[in-house]
């Protein structure tokens, strides 16, 4: 079972607590944005084999989001982190680059 | 003496049965493995045949060759999906300069992982089409592959056990009216005299009424890979198993060929047919896809005697079951939420549909489950598939079956290779990769509501 350190009430949540959010750090297409841009906010998905940030609720916890890094292909958590946050932070990142040396995802790495 | 002479005369009718069918395999062309001699057919009289020589002449079903620098057309992933479109292209276009590529082993993935439901009661115009075409080449895919898949149309019921879902259901049976696809809708007391284990009466999920398909049902699923994979092989297209692909080489936005871990292959088209890694194949081909990828769980019991001869499924408490040749009552759960590529899924989602079932059928409190597995589901945003071209020439993807792809294994493949083959499929057309832009979703997923 997926465990989850929720940053806000410092919890290690059980996935039956949880609500997975999907992918994290998407930019809302605003009302001028092109029909490609759209498509790519709503739909189009990194959907990674290997390191992805996603967003989590901690449901039947303090009720907060917030964002978590984690492996799709072992189910290993590099972290988590407030969802206060456009990108991921730097020590998370250090943090995948230790167990995950080249590692990218989007313009991260 | 005399029993010497019987079986002498036998197997000389054998010789000769077995010189007409060679006969006949040649002029069909379906069973033509490339070489002079083709394919042996399998039949009673075979089985009788080789119990008289002691099966000395069984062969491979299909032939492991090494992979030529060219193919014509070459299909990544050897399932279900890959392997029957690989077949259409020979058996309806003429076109057996194939490969069909497969990482692991054929039929290794969900073709082999899934509960082997088959049906097309769907809302959805180009839903209804495609599955119903799909159930409808079910009927005789034995006899067309010469291959027992084991078809059992016994009945697929799809339990109302809400109001809201009542109402979905009665619009669907409508729909399918309209569609030519033969379901109905039937009352509580139908569905307790085809299921006489169910407790229709709650409290907390009575049953209202079904949808029900008759002619819908079961089949063997590994059988389905394997009468394809040897048909497809008898035609002298190559199947090239423990062959991953590692990058798919393009020029002038055009594809060229693929690097695989036997070496580079080229090829004019080529055909993306890998469900749960079709982002990972699209990530190498340069374009991203619409598609998440989670963990669909089944799980079966001990086998026990006949109790339940239709499929049922309950999708407001995320169960379906249905019980095996074997006896064991294979039970399938809801997707997980969130992308993983593990094919084991979360613990939970096992207990919510066993606890769940056990309301509806509480003879399974007293059953062992003995098994558990996962496979990948590619989810797109409106549950419905992408069969369609791709930005890169030549490249074609069918995925997005997310966690309804064995029952449309045959209807696939045919448009599929249709599309490839001739660049249009009017069992595709609806199903483009440029649908999400445009707004024309094929809704399934507030039609089923549910994992199917």
């Amino acid at each position: 079972m997926l465990i989850l350190h929720c940053p806000y009430c410092g919890v290690d949540a059980d996935e039956t607590e949880l609500a997975p959010g999907g992918e994290a750090h998407l930019k809302r297409a605003g009302p001028d944005s092109s029909d490609e841009e759209f498509h790519d906010y709503l739909f189009a998905r990194e959907n990674p084999r290997g390191v992805h940030f996603e967003r989590w609720r901690h449901a039947a916890g303090c009720g907060k989001w917030f964002h978590a890094a984690r492996d799709t292909a072992t189910l290993e958590v590099f972290g988590t982190y407030p969802a206060q946050t456009t990108e991921p932070p730097r020590e998370i990142r250090a943090r995948i680059s230790v167990r995950r040396p080249g590692w990218t995802w989007r313009e991260f790495s | 003496m005399p029993l010497l002479l019987v079986m002498s005369q036998l197997r000389h009718i054998a010789a000769e049965r077995d010189t007409a069918q060679r006969r006949e395999a040649r002029i069909s062309g379906l069973v033509w493995n490339g070489s002079d001699s083709p394919m042996k057919r399998y039949s009673a009289f075979a089985v009788v045949r080789e119990a008289l020589r002691w099966h000395s002449g069984w062969e491979r079903a299909w032939k492991s060759p090494e992979p030529k620098r060219y193919y014509d057309v070459i299909i990544i992933g050897a399932g279900g999906h890959g392997l029957a479109t690989a077949y259409y292209l020979g058996r309806n276009f003429g076109i057996t300069n194939v490969a069909v590529l497969e990482k692991g082993w054929l039929g290794g993935g969900n073709t082999g992982r899934n509960t082997t439901i088959i049906r097309s009661n769907y809302l959805q115009d180009p839903s209804a089409a495609i599955y119903e075409k799909a159930r409808a080449l079910y009927e005789d895919l034995s006899q067309e592959l010469n291959y027992n898949v084991m078809f059992s149309p016994r009945g697929v019921m799809m339990l109302a056990q809400t109001h809201h879902e009542m109402r979905g259901y009665q619009r669907t049976a409508h729909a399918n009216a309209l569609q030519g696809v033969k379901t109905e809708w039937i009352s509580p007391q139908r569905v307790k005299e085809l299921v006489p284990i169910i407790n229709i009466d709650g409290p907390r999920y009575p049953v209202l009424g079904a949808l029900w398909q008759e002619r819908g049902g079961t089949a063997r699923h590994d059988a389905v890979a394997w009468g394809y994979a040897r048909a497809c092989s008898g035609m002298g297209i190559d199947i090239i198993q423990k062959c991953e692909v590692t990058a798919i080489r393009t020029e002038n936005g055009k594809v060229t060929g693929v690097d695989t871990t036997k070496g580079a292959i080229d090829c004019n088209k080529l055909g993306i047919v890998v469900a749960g890694h079709s982002g990972v194949l699209a990530n190498m081909a340069g374009f991203r896809l619409p598609i998440e990828s989670v963990a669909l769980q089944a799980l079966v019991s001990e086998p026990i005697k006949p109790c339940m001869d239709v499929v049922v499924m309950a999708n407001t408490v995320h169960g379906y079951m249905s019980q095996s040749d074997k006896g064991e009552m294979v039970i399938g759960g809801g997707a997980d939420g969130f992308n993983n590529y593990t094919q084991r899924g979360s613990f939970h989602h096992i207990e919510e549909t066993v606890r769940a079932l056990i309301e509806t059928f509480p003879m399974l409190s007293r059953l062992k489950m003995l098994r558990q597995w996962g496979g990948i589901v590619d989810m797109t945003g409106d549950r419905s598939p992408i069969l369609s071209k791709t930005p890169v020439e030549n490249i074609f993807i069918n995925c997005g079956w997310g966690t309804g792809g064995f029952k449309s294994i045959p209807g696939s493949g045919w448009g599929f290779a249709e599309l490839m083959a001739t660049g249009q499929s009017s069992l595709c057309a609806a199903f483009s990769l440029d649908r999400f832009k445009e707004g024309r979703f094929i809704d399934e997923s507030v039609a089923a509501g549910v994992a199917h």
